[in-house]
């Protein structure tokens, strides 16, 4: 039953064609479904692909939900480094949210945005931090299954959230859970406004300086997982946990670090939300990010440079979907999740379901030339 | 020792009116640049035991993977019982009667016997029919070949030569009269061995062609009929069994003459270097698997540990190493005291000088899927030589890598492949070099050759000999008492948990050894060792 592919595959077919190849799968199963209810699907893709990054507007949008994906991906990621699966991104991000709004609410005006600054990546990584140490104490030292109680955490997250929204943090005299927009002088700046310090007019866009801050994640984590001695013990308990064991890793401390690290990054998403965008605390804000970050991550394959790219991918599928649902009447908002949906199936959870067949087409072609071309990607 | 014509006396050459039960014409195989198997013509005549001997990496089970449909060749026919065939996968396979009994077994541990023996081959929609059919054929397969299993009993609940046998009866149970069998006796006791070798010797006399993929010569001279050596990809000879002896095939097998036996000076043995009183280690039972036991290494020697496995040598080698607690008695490394108020991690026994080749190098020994630098330095990961500031140095570790693979012989010598694409041979004499290399005081090796090929057994032999001569301390524990005795100064003999006997090297045979491991001796030594134990 089991056929072994006769040769391995290169690395730039693993890592590069067969992704590319499950969203062009994904878009002709979507397009089917466009042409379906009666529009064109190629007028579609272009809507979507010019909505997304035609104009300065676009662009700013796709990067904003970029900057968010990548720290639910990396999140995902080093967790799975180590073995562990990490469905709480959400909750994380939540609660790292939380921890931004209660600093800026008490010390918007008190402080500087220099100091407020990196005390809000601070604030929001150990609160999203310590949301996922419960789970991973849970895991690591009593043996309670982390995919179970990180969903359970995302529950206790949206309650206690919405239990603080209605009875503290709104602000007197409105019906809707928000909080007191925190004090000008306290917001990150836009892009916008970074773009007219150099005299160069952008549209205003939620895009802030934060998605410096997650490119500098993907190379702080990149350099953390392969080029530490904790990140060594990190993918050692991870693929061999018994041999980590022999080699002097403790691996409850190891899912500790981990787990510290991966609900720290899914917090900043709160940073980007809270202090980038809305300037105040609100509900939902997170929403959706956390769990699409699962499939960031398993498209990226793990790699920071990859959820780079299934990042963009997924900000450009959130932008291009909307500027979809507003141009074409018969696209509702929930087809563009049904598009969503098909690129999150067919590049996560049938991510290799083309292999077999790319395996043996290369097979074919790769018998003409006994050297195969071997990739330098 | 077995013999597989027991008093049959069924003639080696097995029925000559029958055509071949398999015959191979050509076969060759190629993964990427690597050529497994190169024009490989083999012949094997129904009802005989044919062995297929060769090195690790020489393409024996790329060959029989070949034929048991999860590769297919590049080139080259397959014949079953004078039939073409096309044997695309495992269901081809067993349509054509073959059945495999692979090296790492195939079950599922919370089925019983009889669930997996009747697994994938069940029929209808309710299993009561299936379960009554697969239970009545199971008996007739019991007293047809003597295979007796508790059809009841669960998978997880039975040693690993009845594991072995679940597996030739799923075979059987599915129609096989062609058994091929790889590496069976590795993961086996001597008794299971021999036990496995009177039921393929039963097979035999009932007509089933068997293939035994080994690279234990003796196996070969004891049970098979032909044998086929295999080397580099290529059928580099055809012997029939009775025609040929064990250097001849050792010869063929790495195309080299081979030392038999390891020259080695008298130990010299000097101060005490590790002190065992009274440990005990109970598992999660509470039952004692090592049980009270005492004994010391002196620098300069070699003591070996012989014992029929799973008499506790495992767990006593894991608590040696700092990986389990022990909960009784007290291990003493130098200055450095454990006892169960005081224990040990793995990384503070690393630095008290003690290096540890585990028993079971893929599962312990490094982690497969990292590169072979990374596993070079499993262990030894934390150490300021390899770091940079914050960072690794892979450059360093790289060159580090580069440099004991150089000296020990690891082939190919490229720090950048993963450590799972080694052959075993070269994985154990990568972990060995990682531990070696820092001149450990003692060294604590379990099952250093298992699964190695005879080239690399006499290279990795010689390096525990030159540790010992250069003032090192070395605890072996081996289930192969060629081994041991080969090795060891002294050899302490393990039962159930406790130290039985203890014998000087020079002074041991494999027949007292042997008596000793099955705990049937009364002799002296026997007894004076244990009134040792019980008094510490």
């Amino acid at each position: 039953m089991s056929s072994s592919p006769t040769k391995p595959l290169p690395r730039w077919i693993d890592v590069g064609l067969v992704p590319i190849l499950n969203i062009v799968i994904a878009l002709l199963v979507s397009g089917l479904i466009i042409f379906i209810i009666g529009e064109d699907p190629w007028d579609a893709v272009q809507i979507m692909a010019y909505g997304a990054l035609g104009f300065d507007e676009g662009i700013g949008f796709t990067l904003y939900y970029m900057t968010n994906f990548i720290f639910t991906g990396l999140a995902v990621a080093i967790a799975f480094h180590t073995g562990l699966f990490n469905i709480g991104g959400e909750g994380q991000a939540y609660i790292g949210g939380l921890g931004v709004g209660l600093c800026l609410l008490v010390l918007d005006t008190a402080l500087p945005i220099w100091i407020l600054m990196p005390l809000c990546i601070l604030v929001s990584g150990m609160f999203g931090a310590a949301w996922a140490a419960i789970p991973a104490y849970l895991q690591a030292y009593r043996g309670s299954h982390i995919v179970i109680t990180t969903i359970m955490f995302n529950f206790i997250a949206s309650a206690l959230m919405v239990y603080l929204m209605v009875n503290w943090l709104i602000k007197p005299g409105q019906m809707s859970p928000q909080s007191v927009t925190f004090a000008d002088q306290s917001h990150l700046p836009f892009m916008s406004e970074v773009f007219a310090w150099f005299g160069m007019e952008i549209a205003q866009t939620p895009l802030n300086i934060t998605v410096f801050w997650a490119l500098f994640c993907c190379i702080a984590l990149w350099a953390f997982i392969w080029r530490t001695k904790w990140g060594f013990e990190t993918r050692a308990v991870g693929h061999n946990e018994p041999a980590a064991v022999y080699g002097g890793v403790d691996p409850k401390r190891t899912i500790m670090v981990a787990m510290l690290i991966s609900g720290g990054l899914a917090g900043f998403v709160g940073l980007n939300e809270i202090m980038g965008v809305h300037h105040k605390l609100l509900l939902n804000f997170q929403l959706g990010y956390g769990f699409t970050g699962i499939a960031v991550a398993l498209m990226g394959r793990n790699h920071p440079f990859g959820i780079i790219l299934a990042s963009l991918l997924f900000g450009i599928l959130y932008q291009g979907g909307a500027e979809l649902a507003f141009e074409m009447p018969k696209i509702t908002r929930e087809m563009v999740v049904t598009i969503q949906g098909l690129v999150i199936l067919f590049s996560g959870a049938l991510a290799y379901m083309s292999v077999p067949w790319v395996s043996k087409v290369y097979n074919i072609l790769a018998a003409d030339k006994p050297v195969p071309a071997e990739g330098e990607a | 020792m077995t013999s597989s014509t027991d008093d049959t006396g069924v003639q080696p050459g097995g029925n000559n009116s029958l055509p071949a039960a398999i015959e191979l014409q050509g076969i060759s195989k190629a993964f990427g640049l690597v050529q497994a198997n190169k024009d490989v013509s083999i012949k094997v005549e129904a009802g005989t035991i044919h062995g297929i001997v060769g090195e690790n990496g020489a393409g024996k089970s790329t060959l029989m993977s070949i034929l048991y449909g999860f590769y297919e060749a590049d080139a080259g026919t397959i014949q079953i019982d004078g039939k073409h065939v096309q044997i695309k996968n495992s269901n081809d396979a067993i349509a054509s009667g073959i059945g495999m009994v692979h090296q790492h077994f195939m079950l599922v541990d919370t089925f019983t016997v009889l669930e997996n023996v009747m697994m994938g081959a069940e029929s209808g929609a309710l299993l009561r029919d299936s379960v009554i059919a697969a239970r009545a054929e199971l008996e007739r397969l019991e007293k047809e070949y003597g295979l007796h299993v508790d059809p009841d009993a669960l998978a997880s609940e039975l040693p690993v030569g009845q594991l072995q046998r679940v597996e030739i009866l799923k075979a059987l149970y599915r129609g096989a009269r062609i058994l091929i069998l790889d590496e069976p006796t590795g993961v086996l006791t001597p008794q299971e061995a021999e036990q496995l070798f009177r039921i393929l010797g039963a097979l035999k006399d009932q007509g089933v062609t068997i293939v035994l993929i080994t690279h234990k010569l003796r196996e070969i001279m004891d049970v098979t009929d032909n044998v086929e050596v295999m080397r580099h990809g290529k059928m580099v000879a055809h012997r029939v069994t009775s025609e040929t002896n064990k250097e001849e095939l050792a010869e063929l097998m790495v195309g080299r003459k081979i030392r038999a036996d390891i020259q080695k000076e008298d130990a010299n043995p000097g101060a005490t270097a590790l002190v065992v009183e009274g440990l005990t280690v109970r598992d999660s039972y509470g039952i004692a698997k090592v049980d009270n036991v005492s004994f010391q290494v002196k620098t300069g020697e070699i003591v070996g540990i012989a014992g029929v496995s799973g008499n506790g040598q495992s767990e006593l080698l894991e608590a040696l190493s700092g990986i389990t607690a022990l909960d009784e008695g007290r291990i003493s490394y130098g200055d450095r005291d454990v006892t169960p108020t005081a224990p040990v991690n793995p990384e503070e026994v690393r630095k008290l000088g003690v290096a540890h080749v585990p028993e079971d190098r893929q599962k312990l020994g490094m982690v497969t899927d990292f590169s072979a630098w990374e596993s070079a330095i499993l262990g030894y990961h934390r150490d300021d030589a390899f770091q940079k500031g914050l960072f690794l140095d892979p450059a360093t570790v790289k060159a580090h890598c580069a440099s004991l693979m150089d000296r020990f012989d690891v082939r190919p010598p490229t720090p950048e492949i993963k450590s799972a694409n080694f052959s075993g041979g070269n994985q154990q004499k990568l972990i060995l070099a990682r531990e070696i290399d820092r001149n450990p005081k003692v060294l604590l090796v379990g099952q250093p050759t298992r699964g190695v090929d005879i080239g690399a057994i006499e290279f990795i032999h010689r390096q525990l000999v030159d540790l010992r001569d250069k003032g090192g301390a070395v605890l072996l524990i081996s289930v192969e008492l060629e081994e041991v005795m080969t090795l060891a100064d002294r050899i302490l003999v393990m039962f159930e948990g406790r130290i039985v006997a203890e014998v000087a090297g020079d002074k041991a045979d494999e027949k007292t050894l042997g008596l000793m491991m099955a705990n049937a001796m009364t002799e002296p030594e026997m007894s004076d060792e244990q009134t040792d134990g019980a008094s510490a």
